[in-house]
């Protein structure tokens, strides 16, 4: 069996290929809702329904995709650098982190700063902790993606310290969570009656900035170069370490927006609970988007419309909510063969 | 009579071999055979068909049509085990050696059947020093391979194929490593081999070896055979014919008189990690002059080419430009004050392969006020700007959005040189500028490097081809473990003088001395 | 003095090769891999996946080691279906791995629930009993520390003399080596690169499993989501600062157990002065602190994440 490189790739191709490659995994994953027992027909409109059935679904799934998206873009100009950003989730949790404390009660602003204040330094410290890992890569050649990978069970246990210690919230009848983000510092209600708010418009506007910078600003060109080839770069007087450096403190930032958005708008303070995976979810977002900043947005919407579909279908149908992990991961490496197989073909040979 | 029979024997025979890649026939109905005890030569510029044939000999091809006979045995595999069982062995180009494990793993890996239990390595350290003691090979079974010269290296590349018994070597390019000693101590062991029953097929581009040691030469062209003949028939000029297909227009240096001192390198020295690079070095460049670098790979020119380009900076030394000491080193500023540089590799530091062919070349000069402000790309002027050097330099197969990946070896250089060229610089760094180009491509940059030095510019060309060296420089510099030798006149000195000096002779410890 | 009594208690030995154990496994597997030039990062799923497979086999009516076998089965699958997209495919190897994790997890998470479906306290199964090594166990203190272990500690012991025999003895560990030091080398020789490196990371994964395993059929005594809880992860900071070597793999894995296993002691016999979070946190910090001391000089196998295409000339 052999690989070799197609002449030419018609459009078609590079466009329907995700959208065969996630058609198969859901239905392989009809093998798994038949195994719980279930009607496969029924699931599958179970799923559907759940995801974009009703207003209110759509809301739900909007509000999910919200942080998904902004997860997603940090993989996805991550991944551009060939910098293996595994920490989405423990910078999601240091945005959480840094809202908690800044916006609970120590400052002040009116909401047209208090929002901005929070988002930056929500941002301001994913940016920080994805410097660490990335500063050992370049200063001392440690591999990203252990110490991401790490630090993500670090990050949730000072979660867990300062939201069961300090952080606790005295008026929360004893649940661990923290004291809630001030009225200044709430992302709006988009669609009355729903959790539907503000940190979708963020989101959005965060993946067209991205797209933009990624394919029209000069960063952009230094962060693909340096993910494509490192030793051109190199050459060209690309500053490697810099866009290194750059790129993780951007990707940090998206991440821990994502944080923001979670606490400041679909929850209202900090729970332990607050992010079920988005963090590493958001990497399947960035797979099946082909790391495309816009492509993200349409990734997000996909997997969160499968998670609260699945969330739908297991009150339903009696079919375990993993489902929808399952068709993630299968979707990202399914997504991921797609994609090779349209640039490149399979030769059998005797 | 039964001697002379048994010199005739023919130890392999190709019969109509065709291969095709796609829509590009890559051999088309090659026939050729080989006797015992005989030396054939293949030759052909790059992409003529060479490797892919002595591949599909060795078995890592299958042909599409045709035959070939070993020892009489039809060969069928696809797969090199059956062409080693057969008794071929081939040197490959690029070694194929696992620099941290031994000499003596890397020769016996695949003699052992997977499933044994246990390795016979004392078995094998016989075996491997019996050839050894036979074939003039000498090597230290337990050293890694890396703490190994060039030269080493391809010794434990022939034993390896010895080992397996191999009865036909096939040799690609051996000597585009080796300093002229020690091919000359190849092809003596190559000549003790013949006299023991070995054949030989060797792959090369460089005739004069090829006219020394060949009893037979065939000649590819665009995947043809196109010649034939024993080396008694051949000259070095209807070889060249055969090869290009035409009379061969080479340009030719013109004597020019040096001008002004451009670049001025004096006693630099650069390390890595500790190891030291650079010794010690003096250089100068003035305008209207290419200044050859010889040596064996490895012994400095890459440390030389990276202290032009600006990826390293001098632990000692001043580095001037047209009187102007530099203090930082950087692309950017090399750049800056005037240097052109094509790197030695156009995939691995030349150019991005999954880029554009616009963005390649800004790739340098992405920053200029003329193609982004404030950080946004201007594209129109970038594309225009590749327009401009596409008709410029007669980049074939390219729009300015086409991925440069796509492009063919020559016209991916020709983006390089575009690049590096087009803002008139007034040093050119041209690092092995012809690699792995076919001669039309070769010639296109030959005539760059001599209009840069007619307008005035001052090239600095490494090489590891000592004819074209020889036949652009005007002053020859020999790289010794990491030294330089004082300059010589290209057009007196002999390829002998270079060989000794690329062996180290007449290289004190760190001082450059002049050859005698 | 409090503190260095603790080397002194037989117990903390004893829990020190304990929690080693896994440790063992998974660093074994993963080296083979990366001997081979393939990083594996399913680890952490496939050690999920073994811990899950094996306690179910045995609450379903299986036997012990039969459990261990079923465990590397499943192993050795997620190691395929990781081969076929990183070796035949060439697919970057990080996002495969993820990918492996992710899939691995999802897949045993589902599974669990749909067969035990409702249950919110995981039911308990009849784990490995210790054995006792004759002779060896009577030995005061060491002995019953050293020598009364469960089998699956032993098999993890003798699968560090056993792994570098075959690596550096026999010609399989040969080819496997040269796999990941220059893969052309081997396919010149007419051996199939993309075999030995599928073999390497199968066998690898089915280590991986069995590491999982003995979580819940040895130590515990049943399966917790998130119980594998970073281990994966570790161990891959092991192989680094084990230089891919079997024997340094087992110092590691020891190493990291007793400062693990010093971190619970502490944890314990202190005061609410350090929060018990921050004792949980050390072993992650120690892995990163491993890694920050050994990478630079790391001798990486070298063609390991290096795609290797077969019959590129």
């Amino acid at each position: 069996m052999q690989l070799e490189p197609r002449q030419h790739t018609p459009l078609w191709m590079t466009l329907s290929a995700p959208i065969i490659a996630v058609a198969i995994v859901l239905l392989l994953s009809g093998g798994l809702i038949m195994w719980a027992g279930a009607p496969l027909f029924e699931s599958y409109v179970a799923l559907f329904v759940g995801a974009f059935g009703s207003k209110f679904a759509i809301a739900e799934t909007l509000v999910r995709a919200t942080p998904l998206i902004l997860t997603g873009l940090a993989a996805a100009v991550a991944f551009r650098a060939k910098l293996w950003n595994i920490g989405g989730e423990g910078q999601l949790y240091a945005g959480a982190l840094a809202v908690t404390y800044f916006g609970t009660g120590l400052i002040e602003l009116p909401p047209a700063l208090m929002i901005p204040f929070l988002f930056v330094v929500g941002a301001v410290a994913g940016g920080l902790l994805l410097l660490v890992p990335a500063l050992l890569k370049t200063r001392l050649k440690v591999d990203e993606v252990v110490t991401t990978l790490l630090l993500n069970f670090v990050m949730l246990l000072l979660a867990n310290y300062l939201l069961f210690g300090p952080w606790k919230d005295p008026m929360a009848m004893g649940w661990p969570q923290g004291a809630p983000v001030l009225e200044e510092g709430i992302l709006p209600n988009l669609v009355a009656k729903t959790r539907l708010h503000a940190g979708l418009i963020f989101s959005v506007v965060m993946a067209t900035v991205i797209w933009l910078v990624m394919n029209k600003t000069k960063w952009g060109l230094e962060i693909r170069a340096v993910g494509h080839n490192p030793e051109a770069a190199r050459f060209a007087g690309i500053p490697i370490n810099k866009t290194i450096i750059r790129t993780a403190f951007i990707s940090g930032g998206l991440a821990a927006c994502a944080g923001v958005t979670e606490v400041a708008g679909t929850k209202e303070y900090l729970t332990l609970d607050i992010s079920p995976g988005f963090g590493y979810t958001g990497i399947a977002v960035a797979m099946l988007a082909g790391l495309n900043p816009l492509g993200v947005i349409v990734a997000a919407l996909f997997f969160a419309g499968i998670y609260n579909g699945a969330d739908s279908m297991s009150r339903t149908m009696d079919v375990s909510n993993y489902i929808a992990d399952v068709i993630t991961a299968g979707s990202l490496l399914m997504v991921m063969l797609a994609v090779m197989l349209t640039r490149m073909r399979i030769r059998f040979r005797a | 009579m039964g001697a002379v029979l048994s010199e005739l024997e023919t130890v392999l025979s190709v019969k109509g071999i065709t291969k095709r890649f796609g829509p590009l026939v890559a051999n088309d109905a090659i026939s050729f055979s080989l006797e015992r005890g005989k030396v054939l030569a293949l030759l052909g510029e790059n992409g003529a068909g060479k490797t892919t044939l002595m591949n599909i000999v060795f078995g890592h091809y299958m042909a599409d049509e045709g035959d070939i006979e070993i020892f009489g045995k039809p060969l069928r595999a696809n797969n090199p085990a059956e062409a080693i069982s057969h008794g071929v062995g081939m040197v490959h180009q690029h070694f194929t050696l696992a620099d941290n494990l031994t000499v003596l793993e890397n020769i016996t890996l695949g003699t052992e059947p997977l499933w044994r239990l246990k390795r016979d390595t004392g078995a094998a350290r016989a075996r491997i020093q019996k050839l050894a003691n036979e074939f003039g090979l000498k090597v230290e079974a337990d050293t890694q391979v890396k703490d190994l010269s060039v030269g080493e290296k391809q010794r434990v590349e022939i034993l390896k194929a010895l080992y397996r018994g191999a009865k036909i070597l096939i040799l690609d390019e051996p000597t585009a490593v080796l300093t002229p000693q020690e091919a000359d101590q190849l092809f003596a062991t190559l000549k003790d081999m013949l006299s023991k029953g070995l054949s030989v097929i060797f792959i090369s581009h460089k005739l004069g070896e090829v006219m020394a040691i060949a009893d037979n030469i065939a000649v590819l062209r665009h995947g043809k055979l196109v010649a034939n003949f024993p080396v008694s028939e051949a000259s070095r000029e209807i070889i060249a014919e055969k090869m290009v297909g035409e009379a061969v227009e080479k340009p030719e240096r013109v004597k020019m008189k040096a001008g002004d001192v451009l670049l001025s390198i004096d006693g630099v020295s650069t390390s890595e990690g500790g190891q030291a690079l650079l010794k010690n070095i003096s250089l100068s460049l003035r305008r209207q002059e290419i200044i050859g670098i010889a040596g064996v790979s490895g012994n400095g020119q890459g440390a030389l080419s990276d202290l032009l380009a600006g990826l390293v900076t001098p632990d000692q030394g001043t580095f001037s430009m047209k009187g102007e000491v530099l203090s930082t080193f950087r692309p950017f500023n090399m750049i800056g004050h005037g240097i052109g540089r094509v790197p030695e590799d156009r995939h691995v530091e030349g150019a991005v392969g999954e880029f554009s062919v616009e963005e390649n070349l800004i790739l340098e000069e992405y920053n200029n006020r003329r193609f982004s402000k404030f950080g946004w790309l201007n594209m129109t002027a970038i594309t225009q700007h590749a327009k401009e050097l596409i008709k410029a330099f007669d980049i074939r197969g390219a729009a300015p959005g086409t991925m440069i990946r796509s492009l063919s070896g020559g016209n991916m250089q020709k983006v390089i040189l575009a690049r590096a060229l087009e803002n008139n610089p007034d040093v050119i760094l041209a690092n092995q500028p012809t690699r792995g180009l076919d001669v039309g491509a070769a010639t296109f940059v030959h005539e760059q490097l001599f209009k840069a030095r007619a307008r005035g510019a001052g090239v600095i060309l490494i090489s590891e081809d000592l004819e074209e060296l020889l036949s652009l420089s005007d002053k020859v510099v020999v790289m010794y473990h990491g030294m330089c030798s004082q300059p010589l006149d290209a057009d007196e000195v002999t390829q002998q003088q270079i060989g000794l000096l690329m062996s180290g002779e007449g290289f004190g410890r760190g001082e450059a001395h002049h050859a005698a | 003095m409090e503190f260095f009594d603790m080397f002194l208690n037989i117990g903390f030995w004893a829990a020190t090769i304990r929690m080693a154990t896994p440790l063992i496994f998974g660093t074994l597997g993963e080296l083979i891999c990366e001997r081979a030039g393939v990083l594996n990062l399913g680890i952490e799923g496939i050690m999920t996946t073994g811990a899950m497979v094996a306690w179910m086999w045995v609450y379903q009516g299986g036997d012990l080691w039969t459990a261990v076998l079923v465990a590397a089965a499943f192993g050795m699958l997620f190691g395929l279906l990781h081969s076929v997209f990183s070796v035949y495919m060439g697919l970057s190897q990080h996002v495969t791995g993820i990918g492996i994790t992710m899939l691995a997890t999802a897949l045993t998470y589902y599974s669990f629930r749909m067969m035990l479906p409702g249950v919110t306290t995981p039911p308990k199964i009849v784990p490995f009993e210790n054995y006792a090594v004759p002779l060896l166990s009577d030995i005061p203190v060491m002995g019953e520390a050293l020598f009364t272990q469960s089998p699956l500690t032993y098999l993890a012991f003798i699968l560090v003399g056993v792994v570098a025999y075959v690596l550096y003895r026999t010609p399989a560990g040969l080819a496997v080596r040269m796999v990941g030091e220059n893969p052309m080398a081997v396919e010149v020789q007419g051996i199939d690169v993309y075999r030995v490196r599928m073999a390497a990371v199968m066998i690898g994964s089915g280590f991986m499993a069995v590491g999982g395993a003995f979580l819940t059929i040895s130590v515990f005594d049943a399966f917790y989501f998130d119980m594998i809880n970073g281990r994966g992860w570790i161990c891959i900071a092991l192989v680094i600062f084990a230089s891919w070597r079997p024997g340094k793999a087992l110092l590691g894995a020891m190493l990291f157990a007793a400062f693990d296993a010093i971190q619970i002691r502490v944890q314990q016999s202190s005061s609410t002065l350090i929060p018990y979070q921050f004792y949980l946190m050390m072993p992650y910090v120690f892995s990163i602190l491993a890694l920050i001391v050994m990478s630079r000089k790391a001798a990486y196998p070298k063609a390991l994440l290096v795609p290797f295409r077969r019959g590129q000339r």
